[in-house]
């Protein structure tokens, strides 16, 4: 990282005019003009540099605001994201060596003041005389930007990033036309969510936040609202969007999926209800960064892919697995120092696994979310795509059940379409959909792989992150 | 329905699935001779845990195997009344 280098708060001030550009929460907004001479930070936010900050507010927008203001000033800005327990965020805290806490309410003051210097956020940007140095590069000094992975048994793990890790290339990859207006279903403070964050940001557009107590009528509502043009989530916030009836309330012009496998039939569902949509699905992680976008509206992506040399990111398959190697990835962990993040040879192991079928790599599950079946491996996303291929299922979940006699066996919860939904189990066509479904599985499948019980339910829970909650992954 | 009848169904229910022929349903007939194969009796086995609540194989007490259908049977009334 180099210490020249320009601050995410040059680079948005080098874009030139930033009156009509905004973040936008769900109470409050801000112009990023405003924030020429002003500071979310209170008066003098000088007292920062330097330091470690744990960045742990409850808004999506003032930690946003942070993060546009202190790089460049703080040496450490730690993204925690929403939901931690006090427990866990002095964990976090202890761990990044965080010497200053920024928070948005009196009760998180009272909890987490004595963590660190505590400073205000707030989206009501006051006079500030610090604000004018902010253009200097001469005053920038390289921040880390850590985020925590998503994973959803044990401990977090502490991801160390820069701005240059993060941006990339951003501006010359798609959708980047200035006056975009961008939302995200993620929260910004994980790594799908950072990335939007940093795209209007850094192209010239503006963002509307989500928030996770918003109905999603609400939130679909108030984006149509703000004009919205530019909308991303994980196909499982997408099949939310879907069932929520009130899709059409989007006129989106680009549609993007990461962070969980894009099946065909949410490709395709997407394609129907927004016909004028670019849909594209994306891989990233937030070890290894963006490796690649797949603009085809097909599931997977294409061969070819792995043998690309005209790119900065180099993609491997080893052992099934996908491997990356690519100037965006992170450059270590901060905890856990005994795992390596990457390899000698730069190259990051995704434990994304991968099957190539007609030319196309096909994404068929995580390495530590197998089911081990008597010996024989199933990965529930696999499962889970022939299910959701049936017209009246809108999601599923494979998970594994104990088995006195194979250890375990799979089992499908699943959630209907449409009027089914509200009364599950209970009628006669929801036997002949669990019927359908297992013929369709078993025709496709191999025996070990067909669920042994299929159980319709109203919904499945969902993680933070916006994935579905994996009970063995 | 009683506990015997309800594994029976469930026996030819599974068997179809998975295009298996059962062999004479008899009390002294050997699991292994039934004609279902062990995915197939994990699977009756699952799915009688949500029919009737209970597996009697996955109990803390030491169960000796089923060898018979007798026996497979006997376990499941055993613990359901």
């Amino acid at each position: 990282m180099s210490g020249s280098a320009a601050s995410l708060w040059q680079r948005i001030a080098a874009q030139g005019p930033l009156r009509e550009r905004f973040l936008r929460g769900i109470g409050s907004s801000v112009k990023l003009g405003d924030l020429q001479g002003a500071s979310s930070l209170g008066g003098d936010f000088r007292g920062l540099r330097g330091r470690s900050v744990l960045i742990a507010t409850e808004e999506q927008l003032t930690a946003a605001l942070a993060l546009i203001e202190l790089d460049g000033i703080a040496a450490r800005m730690v993204l925690c994201p929403p939901g931690r327990s006090t427990a866990e965020i002095e964990s976090i805290a202890r761990q990044a060596e965080a010497d200053a806490i920024l928070y948005d309410t009196d009760d998180q003051r009272a909890a987490l003041a004595r963590l660190g210097m505590p400073v205000r956020c707030t989206a009501s940007l006051v006079p500030s005389p610090g604000a004018a140095e902010r253009g200097h590069p001469t005053t920038t000094q390289p921040t880390e930007w850590v985020l925590l992975t998503s994973g959803t048994t044990g401990e977090p793990k502490l991801v160390v990033h820069s701005l240059a890790t993060l941006a990339g290339d951003l501006q010359t990859s798609t959708a980047a036309a200035t006056g975009t207006i961008w939302s995200t279903h993620y929260d910004i403070r994980r790594f799908g969510g950072l990335q939007i964050l940093l795209r209007a940001l850094l192209c010239g557009g503006s963002l509307v936040l989500s928030d996770p107590e918003e109905p999603i009528h609400d939130f679909l509502q108030r984006t149509a609202r703000a004009g919205v043009t530019h909308m991303t989530g994980t196909p499982s916030h997408w099949r939310r969007v879907l069932m929520s009836g009130s899709a059409q309330l989007l006129d989106p012009a680009y549609v993007r999926m990461s962070g969980e496998i894009a099946d065909q039939p949410i490709l395709d569902h997407l394609r129907a209800t927004y016909p004028r949509a670019a849909i594209v699905h994306a891989f990233a992680s937030t070890e290894a960064g963006l490796a690649f976008e797949v603009t085809d509206e097909l599931a997977g992506f294409p061969e070819s892919f792995v043998s690309r040399t005209d790119s900065q990111v180099q993609l491997r398959i080893e052992h099934d697995s996908l491997l990356i190697r690519s100037p965006r990835t992170s450059s270590h962990y901060l905890n856990g120092c005994a795992e390596a993040l990457r390899r000698e040879d730069g190259f990051v192991d995704t434990q994304d696994l991968v099957e190539l079928r007609h030319g196309r790599y096909h994404f068929v599950g995580r390495r530590g979310g197998i089911i081990n079946v008597g010996g024989q491996k199933c990965h529930p996303e696999e499962i889970e795509s022939v299910i959701n291929r049936h017209p009246r299922v809108r999601m599923s979940l494979v998970r594994s059940r104990k088995s006195p006699l194979l250890g375990s066996v799979v089992v499908a919860d699943v959630v209907l379409n449409g009027a089914e939904a509200a009364e599950p189990a209970r009628d006669a066509a929801s036997v002949t959909v669990r019927n359908e479904i297992l013929a369709a599985c078993r025709e496709s499948l191999s025996a070990h792989k067909v669920p042994a019980t299929i159980r319709i339910v109203e919904s499945l829970d969902m993680t933070p992150a916006g994935k579905l909650r994996r009970p063995n992954a | 329905m009683s506990t015997r009848s309800v594994i029976i169904a469930q026996l030819e229910q599974v068997a179809d699935e998975h295009k298996q022929t059962l062999a004479p349903l008899s009390d002294d007939l050997k699991l292994l001779d039934s004609g279902l194969d062990s995915l197939g009796f994990a699977v009756v086995v699952a799915r009688l845990e949500d029919q009737l609540g209970v597996d009697p194989f996955s109990s803390d007490e030491e169960m000796d195997f089923p060898v018979t259908l007798g026996d497979f049977i006997g376990a499941y009334e055993s613990l359901v009344r």
